[in-house]
């Protein structure tokens, strides 16, 4: 395939991986914060390729694994209604609420269903004008705007029975919020590549100055990944830090606007709990009130939820990289993907799912 | 969850006044929302994600990417033909 | 049996065993690790017997000095007609390979359907017709059936069961503990074929070229693998759960590692692109008319070159060996070339597969 199958060559990436050798004299502490890049550094084993003193970190990069307890249980709340058609992504639907999960509304006679878009959403809601529909809007900026576009163009078809759920985050304001901490030792970021398509890279420089690491928008092809490595060591190396783009085929600094402008005009920016880290200021979207038709939580009454995290995994250390899933006392003993304790498990894309799946 | 692919346009329509176009994947054809991209045609590949184009493919910047990386290849071959000759 | 009678998780003298559900979810019927725990807890526990926990695709015995193979299988594909074949073809190429994999010729078979109130008779005789022809390629005998309705709303359409006995080849012994590091792993074509097919029919995928089941009787190749060589220790067809499933169930009762090199396994561009868009991974994508061999290294070449000699593993190929390392566990050589662990899926990846 086009444009995916040369940034997966062995030989570019062996010759990537001397060049980072060669280039890096000092100790690194990278961190990505994309479930896309985890999975493949940890499918092409990346890591064990690198030097030893290259230590890759996975950030909350999974929107799956960092959506809050209690909006899972809204979900299931909503999920379970006799007239509902609940729709979502797959890695959704297993992801533990405080007691159930949506598999389990599935077994138990709800109308469940994955969809591969928010468009197959809006036809389902088309087809069952009986059924109220609703869409499990989970995502970074990559995935915000189309599922504003489900919301706008309900509105434009007047489907009065599509609602979304909406548990967007926001990546910038994450890394904030890791940079700041007491406990960080990142010294450079890689950002996530997709999201800065829809967004471009202008909101990272000024986190890039104030914190002083470098960040490096990074594809997601093993070529992508080391080639990001690289930059991001290399300016380790010269005492730089700047906002540099590796992923120049896909990102412009200024992203889509016709994309952002969606956003701008659909969501409001909120306050947002983070599973396993607590609240993020202004770190995601909710529906402007002139969607509020459209708005899950509102209509089914379920604002009310509230559950606060039980200490059972370390789901939130793992998120913030200050831990690795082995690390974890319960990793692969009493959490596994069949039996996930946290959300890291469960998403294909945790971190713990991919140590799980991959890790030797 | 950021799973985005690049595909060729192979053909352009508009359905339901929405912007949509064929896009081969590789050889599977799927219909891809071209809203947000208003400049694409015919031929070029876009970054797709959960059935929207999130922008065009920028041909130039690939082919410099993949250039700064055989760079790299060749200056990478050449440091190892040196380290062979003076280890003999 | 009394009619009605309301049994109570009480009632049972043995405690229910442990699961982490209470109630049948899609995934144990995944082919992965939920599947493999249900078996195991559920019915292994109950019908335990040397036969049975053996846990291959059908078992072996003996009567009168002869050894047959016995197996069985239930067929819910959805949709029943997909591209390249439909749920009878399934039904009985299914099986026939099933005992093909026990080192078999096939040559009884049952089928049992279980029709909903409301099928089109015309869609039932397809089927028939369907399972005619398979019937015929294979040689295979159908001498025993059931028929039963259930209302509408309480079946899917159509469910098939199809059980099959086989006669071993004499002087054969296909078994994983023959297993030993040093044997070489081959598989005999493109793989992810059918599950594409079905998924593509499902989502209203459309290809340049059409993806289509690979579904076909494997007799004939296992056949003529056999007229040529005695050291075929292992043989299976990744089914549900792919490839990777089925290599790690090898590794596991066979207690050996397994290695495998990605570039080496055969897969066609377009549904190595359909599992990219679909976030699929290819190995663990649902093959229906592919075996995998494990064989002494000595034969290797042998087999190989007959079975890309045959029309129904043109594409073979070495794709790996085993190894005394990592012992029950599958590891492979990344196109970049590090190593990482192949696991067996835990859930379901399809649903409804097969």
């Amino acid at each position: 395939m086009k444009y995916i199958d040369e940034y997966r060559d062995a030989k570019a990436a062996l010759a990537l991986i001397k060049k980072i050798k060669s280039t890096a004299k000092k100790s690194a502490v990278i961190m990505e914060i994309c479930g896309g890049q985890t999975h493949t550094i940890l499918k092409y084993g990346i890591e064990e390729l690198l030097p030893t003193n290259i230590t890759l970190v996975h950030g909350p990069g999974c929107p799956v694994c960092v959506t809050p307890l209690e909006l899972i249980d809204k979900a299931i709340t909503i999920a379970s209604f006799k007239d509902v058609i609940f729709t979502s992504y797959g890695d959704m639907l297993r992801v533990p609420g405080s007691k159930l999960d949506l598999i389990n509304v599935k077994a138990n006679g709800g109308d469940v269903r994955m969809v591969y878009s928010p468009l197959d959403a809006l036809k389902i809601a088309e087809v069952n004008k009986d059924k109220k529909v609703v869409f499990f809007s989970v995502g970074f900026e990559t995935t915000a705007p189309p599922n504003a576009m489900a919301v706008v163009e309900a509105q434009r078809r007047k489907l009065d029975n599509f609602s979304i759920l909406c548990a967007h985050v926001l990546v910038p304001p994450a890394i904030e919020a890791l940079l700041s901490s007491r406990e960080s030792r990142i010294q450079a970021f890689l950002a996530a590549g997709h999201v800065c398509t829809v967004m471009g890279y202008s909101e990272y420089i000024p986190i890039s100055k104030k914190y002083n690491t470098p960040i490096v928008v990074t594809g997601f092809e093993p070529v992508d990944i080391l080639q990001g490595i690289l930059l991001a060591v290399q300016q380790l190396e010269e005492s730089k830090c700047e906002v540099e783009n590796q992923y120049s085929r896909a990102v412009r600094l200024e992203g889509n606007p016709n994309a952002k402008k969606l956003l701008t005009e659909t969501f409001d920016i909120v306050d947002r709990k983070w599973r396993g880290i607590g609240t993020i200021p202004q770190s995601g979207y909710r529906l402007k009130e002139k969607y509020s038709t459209f708005d899950a939580e509102k209509i089914f009454n379920v604002e009310y939820i509230t559950k606060e995290e039980s200490p059972l995994c370390i789901a939130g250390e793992v998120l913030q990289g200050l831990k690795k899933p082995t690390d974890c006392s319960a990793f692969r003993t009493h959490c596994k993907p069949e039996t996930p304790l946290g959300a890291p498990m469960v998403s294909t894309e945790g971190a713990c799912a991919a140590y799980y799946h991959y890790h030797k | 969850m950021c799973l985005a692919v690049p595909g060729k346009i192979i053909a352009i329509e508009e359905i339901d006044s929405l912007r949509m176009a064929k896009v081969s994947f590789g050889g599977v054809m799927k219909q891809i929302c071209l809203e947000w991209v208003p400049e694409a045609k015919i031929g070029d590949y876009v970054i797709v994600h959960v059935g929207f184009a999130l922008n065009i493919v920028d041909e130039k910047e690939a082919e410099e990417t993949l250039e700064m990386i055989s760079e790299i290849e060749a200056l990478m071959n050449e440091e190892e033909k040196q380290n062979s000759t003076s280890a003999e | 049996m009394e009619q009605n009678k309301q049994y109570s998780v009480n009632d049972y003298s043995c405690p229910l065993p442990i699961t982490d559900y209470d109630k049948v979810i899609m995934a144990h019927g995944g082919g992965g690790t939920l599947s493999h725990r249900l078996i195991e807890k559920m019915f292994l526990s109950q019908f335990d017997n040397e036969l049975l926990n053996l846990q291959h695709d059908g078992s072996v015995f003996e009567i009168g000095g002869e050894r047959f193979a016995f197996t069985t299988d239930s067929y819910v594909v959805q949709p029943i007609f997909f591209p390249g074949g439909d749920i009878g073809e399934l039904a009985v190429n299914g099986t026939v390979n099933d005992l093909a994999m026990c080192g078999a010729e096939p040559i009884y078979l049952s089928v049992g359907f279980i029709l909903e109130e409301g099928f089109p008779l015309e869609d039932l005789w397809r089927i028939t017709l369907s399972m005619k022809r398979a019937g015929e390629r294979t040689r295979i005998k159908i001498i025993t059936g059931d028929t039963k309705v259930v209302d509408r709303g309480k079946g899917d359409k159509i469910f098939i069961n199809t059980s099959g006995i086989g006669k071993v080849y004499p002087g054969i012994e296909i078994s994983p503990k023959n297993s030993r590091p040093g044997d070489v792993i081959i598989i005999s074509g493109k793989i992810a074929e059918h599950g594409v097919a079905i998924m593509s029919a499902r989502e209203g995928l459309e290809f340049e070229t059409a993806i289509q089941s690979d579904t076909l009787p494997l007799n004939r190749l296992v056949s003529a693998m056999l007229k040529v060589s005695n050291k075929i220790h292992v043989m299976r067809d990744p089914t549900r759960g792919g490839v990777a499933s089925t290599l790690n169930e090898i590794a596991s009762s066979a207690d050996v590692g397994i290695e495998i090199d990605e570039l080496a396994i055969p897969i066609s561009e377009e549904v190595k692109a359909a599992c990219e868009i679909l976030g699929f991974d290819p190995l663990y994508v649902a093959n229906e008319g592919k075996m995998i061999a494990l064989v002494e290294k000595q034969d290797a070449e042998k087999i190989l070159r007959i079975m890309k000699n045959h029309p129904d593993g043109k594409d073979a190929a070495i794709i790996g060996k085993v190894v005394s390392e990592h012992r029950k566990r599958v590891v492979m050589k990344t196109s970049i070339g590090s190593m990482r662990i192949v696991d067996m899926i835990s859930g379901e990846q399809l649903p409804r597969i097969c």
